[in-house]
């Protein structure tokens, strides 16, 4: 199962930067998620993974039958994914913006703040 | 996109939906539920709202501006801590109050639930200030 | 008051702030009232949490009552304190001068809750005590950062934006990446057990690998050498207000977060990454000021120099040494009030001529005598001369690193220092020694006969500029207590076992 997760951060990872890298903004955004999502999964998967026995403790006794999955990383990635969510929704906005403003989607017309004059 | 299916449907489902995301921010803490996966789907009926009509019908329908909503949100959530902070307790230091009310057994209230509403109300109200900002124009 | 309280006020303070401000949405007016209340409070604040630290040694709160490691718990030790009493220095300042230098049309937009929820972000991620919450906060302050550098919607800054963006977020995902593997190693992401169980661990390769992942990441955040060009292509594009809060504040975020981290966390094969601290420390020293030096727009040239400057703020973390240390937070304080005032300056210099292009600027000595005067104040700071307090930083800083012998970095920085007095003097002479275009064909340059007097909106212009100028001088004339502080700051994050037991307890 780790074997199988690694393969696919790796396969996110790799088509999220390869995405990254093309002149397109929204191909950036959309790469900026699938890197988020990578990210995501390597938190997750570092962590440990322990399929089918959710943390929860039986009624009337006090502590989870052991092997349990570790709560912590699930809530880790749960608070990743809101935080992913907020700034993606700002990214959408902001290409949106881009878009309007510059009338072009390619990133080599963005280079007014690079040179040596504005 | 003006489609007589959708906008008849929207019309009871919108009801449904926020009835439900009241259900979930209510059941959450002690049961699977919570402010954050009730205020998606609460947005989730506003968003539903917004595709069927328009954005302009959806503000109105929603009656107060969502930067609003995120500031009413988080004077609560930020507003339950210092509640704690009041009482001697650290920042989110938890406090209970148990009461018996008849007819509807033991209801424990917290600061935890006004934190839960705060939460709530951000969400809807950051998913609907970027949906509806995506939307118009 | 409590701890608790005490700990807890850096972060209320600007919430509340954010919230009543948005709660006014529809009212400028009070926007701008609450905004400098609650930057005011929030300096208080501050100075009240520095003293307490002091006095009663490290301070933790444990929010929400879960004992450490495994709740949040908030810690302020001197270096915390120290650094967020700067945050509250420099948010008191900088609100006081966007009353007179924000457009109506921003401040609307809700300016005002955005700068607070920033310095909501800064503060938390100084004082947090845990890896994960450090993402949290540093996310809070890069939304914060995002929406008020593109808040305006002209072109340049959502160009700016976007790269600023993209790269910010790369980092963050190398960030959370890193501290996925670092709980699968060790199995806690708090700052105290991190330090303490991985003193001795069984693969140091293995931590020292995810230590450079941690290093990547702060490293874009902190903006030091190889990944450092999205600072000078975003932090010019907004109004000067944002540009001079971000520069003091965000970067030194990172570097924050790089000494926390390689003090505290990664200590266990210092030979290997504190040799690449001090080798890129070099390189973003030399790199940054070569960049500054072909500048000639002054937000820019100023944005290159903040790059240099962090190089300074590593040296000592590369060295760890006490007085090195010492040298690298003094310089830190010292970047933090004179970058700010330099920015701050160059607003009024853009007032009254219209301008930040140095070959339009000019003549401003010999009609404003006073501004000029407390340019060059800062800029003589900035370039490390006797009396300021560049020149004190500067001064432990390199005798720090004379002590342990490492004579190449001594040569690197004081070559970066003599190139920073160069670009100094290149705006000084350019912008306001030298007669300006119009002066040469007779005419009075712009912005002389139309001097907007003494209006409130000098005021709140120049008491900024004044409150930072006096603090330049004052830290360099007066510097004994400071650098005995900072010495005391410095031996404190060099023995982690303080730190650790204030958090654990002495179970530890």
């Amino acid at each position: 199962m780790e074997t199988l997760m690694a393969v696919l951060v790796g396969v996110l990872f790799a088509s999220g930067i390869y995405l990254m890298l093309r002149r397109s903004i929204v191909k950036l955004a959309i790469g900026l998620v699938l890197l988020s999502q990578a990210a995501n999964l390597t938190l997750f998967t570092a962590a440990g993974l322990t399929r089918g026995s959710p943390p929860l403790v039986p009624e009337g006794g006090d502590m989870p039958p052991v092997p349990f999955a570790d709560p912590l990383p699930q809530a880790l990635v749960l608070t990743a994914i809101v935080i992913g969510f907020g700034v993606l929704a700002f990214t959408l906005v902001l290409v949106k913006r881009v878009y309007q403003t510059v009338g072009t989607d390619d990133m080599d017309e963005m280079r007014s703040t690079d040179g040596f004059k504005d | 996109m003006k489609s007589l299916i959708l906008q008849t449907a929207t019309r009871s489902l919108v009801a449904v939906l926020l009835l439900f995301s009241i259900f979930l921010l209510l059941r959450g803490h002690d049961e699977p539920g919570g402010g954050f996966i009730g205020g998606l789907v609460g947005a989730a009926a506003f968003a539903l709202y917004a595709i069927a009509f328009d954005v302009p019908s959806t503000r109105r329908m929603l009656g107060i501006r969502p930067q609003m909503m995120i500031a009413i949100g988080l004077a609560m959530a930020g507003g339950a801590g210092v509640i704690s902070l009041l009482a001697g307790e650290p920042y989110f230091g938890h406090l209970w109050y148990h009461t018996d009310l008849p007819g509807f057994g033991e209801i424990h209230l917290g600061t935890f639930l006004l934190f839960d509403i705060g939460v709530f109300l951000v969400v809807i109200g950051v998913t609907l200030l970027v949906i509806l900002t995506l939307q118009e124009e | 008051m409590s701890h608790d309280v005490l700990v807890a006020l850096p972060l209320v303070i600007p919430l509340a702030t954010a919230v009543i401000a948005m709660l006014f949405y529809n009212s400028r007016e009070s926007q701008r009232v609450i905004s400098v209340i609650g930057a005011t409070a929030l300096f208080a604040a501050s100075i009240a949490l520095l003293i307490a630290v002091r006095e009663d040694g490290v301070l933790v709160s444990e929010f929400g009552a879960w004992a450490p490691p495994f709740g949040i718990n908030m810690v302020a030790d001197l270096l915390s304190a120290i650094m967020v009493l700067m945050t509250g220095l420099i948010a008191f300042t900088v609100s006081i001068y966007s009353l007179a230098t924000m457009d109506p049309r921003r401040e609307s937009f809700g300016y005002y809750p955005l700068f607070h929820i920033l310095l909501m972000g800064i503060t938390g991620s100084f004082m947090t005590g845990d890896m994960f919450n450090l993402f949290v906060w540093f996310e809070v302050m890069l939304i914060a950062s995002f929406v008020l550098i593109a808040l305006g919607g002209e072109r340049p800054q959502l160009e700016g934006a976007i790269k600023y963006v993209a790269l910010n977020l790369i980092s963050s995902m190398i960030l959370l990446s890193a501290i996925g593997l670092l709980y699968g190693v060790a199995g806690t992401l708090n700052f105290a057990d991190l330090g303490m169980k991985l003193q001795d661990v069984d693969e140091p390769w293995l931590v020292t690998t995810i230590g450079m992942m941690f290093l990547v990441s702060f490293g874009i955040k902190a903006a030091i050498f190889p990944m450092f060009f999205w600072l000078p292509a975003s932090y010019h594009t907004p109004p000067i207000a944002v540009t001079a809060l971000i520069a003091a504040l965000l970067s030194k975020v990172g570097v924050y977060a790089l000494i926390r981290a390689f003090t505290l966390v990664f200590t266990q094969e210092t030979s290997y990454t504190h040799q690449i601290l001090l080798v890129v420390a070099g390189a973003t020293m030399v790199t940054g000021v070569l960049g500054a030096v072909a500048q000639y727009e002054v937000r820019k040239l100023l944005s290159f120099h903040i790059i240099s400057q962090i190089g300074y703020m590593l040296v000592g973390l590369a060295i760890l040494s006490p007085l090195a240390l010492a040298g690298s937070i003094f310089y830190i304080v010292h970047n933090m009030v004179t970058k700010t005032n330099l920015f701050l300056i160059s607003g009024v210099s853009y007032r009254l001529q219209g301008t930040y292009e140095l070959k339009e600027l000019g003549s401003l000595y010999r009609y404003h005598p006073y501004v000029s005067t407390l340019f060059f104040v800062s800029a003589m700071a900035l370039a490390g001369m006797p009396p300021f307090s560049g020149f004190m930083a500067k001064l432990t800083l390199v005798r720090g690193s004379l002590e342990i012998e490492h004579y190449a970095i001594v040569a690197v920085a004081l070559f970066t220092s003599l190139l920073t007095l160069f670009s100094m003097t290149k705006i000084w002479t350019e912008g306001y020694w030298t007669p300006s275009k119009a002066e040469e064909n007779d005419e009075l340059p712009p912005g002389v006969e139309d001097f907007p007097g003494w209006t409130s909106n000098m005021i709140a212009m120049f008491v900024p500029i004044l409150i930072l100028a006096a603090l330049s001088v004052g830290m360099g004339l007066l510097a004994q207590p400071v650098i005995s502080l900072l010495i005391e700051t410095a031996e404190q994050l060099l023995d982690p076992s303080v730190y650790i037991e204030a958090v654990l307890g002495d179970e530890s």
